[in-house]
């Protein structure tokens, strides 16, 4: 899907296309100013579930500051705003979640943001290092600190698994695939035995591949220049992502339609690449009488990345300095381990991943996957790489069409990949 | 305007008679006034709002289509660069038949079946008439996005009640999002379904307008009801229908919601574009891509040109050919 929406949503998705949310999108008349006074109020914009729910009431206790969260279900219906905001020079909250996608576009115009290394000094050492520095600008301000990753696993039905004679332990699952030639090759016995499709997509390996690259650079070199059309690691993921379709082992379905999200219910699929923020779409879209059917191991070539988000403050907010504090409440150790119980974002303060809370933590959806355990693993496996300022919208608007293309038949292999690099080339151009 | 009474004595040398013929003059002057500008001021209202709603944004988006625009970011002025790259844009062209292949195939059946609805809900006989006219109104008050999705949901692959039909009668299912016609025709039947009544009703206001002593005076002549429609109906029908093609032009053209929920909100139109509109183009370019912003107001304008040539073309050939 190329509005992007790449976090959970409920699967009442579509229907909040038609019933849009009455957006608060007035101007909010705060008094005070950026004088340091206390503020009444402050307004935090999310998208998704980020879990901050009580984290916002604990604030608005401690602080005597009113808190007010506004939740956007879908990030194609966030984006929108936050650009208008932007454009207008109106209506932007106090705090905004920022997307990894959004933050890397945005970053070419970083003095709508304000800088928040002096507001909260240096934090550098309390996140994973490349995460925190993901969230600087070319001209150096702090535009964000980060909240969560979407470090991989794989989802996979252990019921399907074990009616097709394979090993339903999540351990020895992992262990069937610690290549993707083997992951192929046990969605090929699985298809052979069941007669059905064992992943949702070609585009499923993606994310995983493009990020077990060993950081090297994908669709834009460190100059920003294009350079899908020759770059290794992306060649890589298109090769992964072809292989799939050409073993026929994939459904042909496209990721966040409602065919995916009723392909949960009805077993289309029996596996697909879960970041910690997926657990809960998965949950939402099998239904409770699902429960325990699902579980989760390791991804083919140990980790990747997909999604996740930072916190900034846009120019625009009357209370820089208490807003910055907010965003220090929210993103410390405490405030990320409490938002992953609440909904599940992976944390990328150190101290959070190290805390018992968090490394002891089973999902009982899952069948008590010690989810805490296999995403921390994970997480410090990610490789830093470069992403340049529309990764995103060469993803998902280039990348994944072209590669649906070819699975569905469309386009031969030359002329999907001639798809893919004449449209990587003019998003955001033309 | 007795108030002359009230005043102070008029001052020596100024004669009283005076004062009359002046108020009256101050009166016919108001009144020519009146007359000249009333007008003006009654129809002042639509076109203060339009000015502000319509004119203003058409400028300003000319304005923006003349610049390297950037919707969070720099402005540069360029020209017509725009424009000249507009004209080599594959996925420009590519929306533009895409928008007139189902214009098209959505317009022409939905006119004639306008048609045909309207004679019907005319007839003099027909029982129960007020309901069927209001109930072939009702699909254009359901909102577009609620159609846009149960339709999409009867289209789906996999367990989409159309597929499921068409697997009753032994054809194998169609993947309705990934060719060009199947997606064409499942977006020409949302379109239709919603706009099929409106239609209909503006015919039938235009048919029940028609003297009933033409029906008459053909009937007494010997014409059946095909005759009466032919030679009656149809040529005394012409303005209102000119209207309605006009109407389903510029809605047509203007196709948006339908092709962006029926493939879940993707602005592309399927993976290979099979199904982008002109609009969703414009909407892509400008509010999904932030930084072309100025490419996309040159879509809206190349927009709004195409859709004043396509009337002016409609109005010239209805007017000749209805006869």
């Amino acid at each position: 899907m190329s509005v992007s929406t790449r976090r959970r949503f409920a699967a009442v998705a579509l229907a909040s296309v038609a019933v849009l949310a009455v957006a608060a999108c007035g101007d909010d008349d705060n008094s005070g100013s950026n004088t340091g006074q206390k503020p009444d109020k402050l307004v935090v914009d999310t998208f998704g579930e980020a879990g901050y729910d009580d984290l916002v009431k604990q604030y608005e206790q401690q602080s005597g500051i009113k808190i007010e969260l506004r939740k956007v279900a879908q990030l194609n219906e966030f984006r929108p705003r936050i650009v208008r905001a932007l454009a207008t020079g109106k209506g932007a909250a106090d705090v905004i979640m920022l997307e990894e996608g959004i933050l890397n576009e945005l970053k070419s115009n970083p003095a709508n943001w304000v800088d928040l290394a002096p507001l909260v000094g240096d934090k550098s050492k309390d996140y994973l290092s490349w995460k925190y520095e993901l969230g600087k600008a070319p001209d150096g301000r702090l535009m964000g600190l980060p909240t969560d990753v979407g470090s991989l696993g794989i989802c996979y039905r252990s019921d399907l698994f074990k009616a097709a004679g394979l090993p339903t332990e999540r351990d020895k699952v992992g262990a069937l695939w610690p290549t993707w030639e083997q992951f192929i090759q046990t969605g090929k016995d699985y298809k052979a035995k069941t007669g059905k499709a064992f992943v949702d997509s070609s585009t499923m390996a993606v994310n995983a591949v493009m990020f077990q690259q060993n950081g090297a650079d994908l669709f834009y070199d460190k100059e920003n220049n294009v350079i899908a059309d020759k770059s290794p690691a992306v060649k890589a993921a298109w090769d992964q992502a072809v292989a799939l379709a050409d073993a026929g082992i994939t459904a042909k379905i496209t990721t966040w339609s409602p065919e995916w999200s009723a392909g949960f219910k009805q077993g289309t699929f029996a596996v697909t690449s879960c970041p910690s923020w997926m657990l809960g779409i998965v949950e939402s879209n099998s239904g409770p009488e699902n429960a325990g059917k699902w579980d989760l191991a390791a991804v083919p070539g140990g980790s990747g990345n997909w999604g996740g988000s930072w916190l900034g403050v846009p120019n625009q907010s009357k209370h820089h300095a208490e807003a910055a504090k907010l965003i220090e409440f929210l993103t410390n150790a405490q405030g990320q381990v409490a938002a992953f119980k609440k909904s599940g974002p992976l944390p990328t303060n150190l101290k959070a991943l190290e805390d018992p809370a968090f490394t002891s933590y089973t999902n009982k959806y899952f069948s008590d996957a010690p989810t805490g355990k296999i995403f921390g693993d994970s997480v410090l496996k990610i490789v830093p790489t470069y992403m340049g300022p529309k990764h995103q919208a060469v993803k998902e608007n280039a990348l994944e069409p072209a590669l649906r293309a070819y699975e569905k038949g469309e386009a031969s292999k030359a002329k999907a990949w001639e798809q893919f690099t004449k449209d990587a080339a003019t998003q955001g151009a033309f | 305007m007795s108030l002359s009474a009230t005043q102070a004595p008029p001052s020596r040398g100024a004669p009283h008679r005076h004062a009359q013929p002046k108020r009256h003059r101050f009166s016919t002057r108001l009144a020519r006034i009146d007359l000249k500008y009333s007008p003006y001021l009654y129809i002042a209202p639509f076109f203060v709002l339009f000015a502000i709603f319509g004119f203003y944004p058409m400028v300003w988006t000319l304005w923006m289509s003349l610049h390297d625009w950037d919707l969070v970011g720099a402005h540069t002025f360029i020209g017509l660069d725009n424009y000249t790259a507009l004209i080599k844009d594959e996925y420009f062209w590519n929306a533009v038949r895409n928008t007139f292949g189902m214009f098209f195939l959505a317009t022409i059946p939905q006119l004639l079946l306008a048609l045909f609805l309207a004679n019907l809900l005319n007839r003099p006989l027909l029982r129960m008439r007020t309901f069927f006219r209001m109930a072939i109104f009702v699909p254009n008050v359901v909102s577009v996005a609620a159609v846009a999705i149960v339709f999409g949901m009867l289209f789906q692959r996999d367990f989409g009640v159309i597929n499921w039909g068409l697997d009753l009668v032994g054809i194998s299912p169609i993947d309705w999002r990934q060719e060009r016609w199947s997606s064409w025709t499942a977006i020409s039947v949302m379109v239709d379904w919603r706009w099929t009544g409106y239609n209909t009703l503006i015919l039938l206001a235009g048919m029940q307008a028609i003297p009933r002593d033409l029906y008459e005076a053909a009937a007494i002549d010997g014409a059946g009801p095909w005759r009466q429609f032919w030679t009656v109906t149809l040529p005394m029908l012409r303005p209102t229908f000119i209207f309605v093609v006009i109407l389903s032009t510029i809605g047509g053209l203007q196709l948006f919601v339908e092709p962006l929920i029926f493939n879940n909100g993707n602005i592309l139109g399927g993976t290979q574009r099979e199904f982008q509109t002109v609009q969703m183009y414009m909407f892509e370019k400008s509010i999904h891509n932030l930084s072309t912003a100025g490419y996309g107001a040159a879509v809206a304008w190349a927009l709004f040109l195409m859709i004043v040539i396509v009337s002016v073309l409609n109005f010239l050939i209805t007017r000749r050919s209805v006869k």
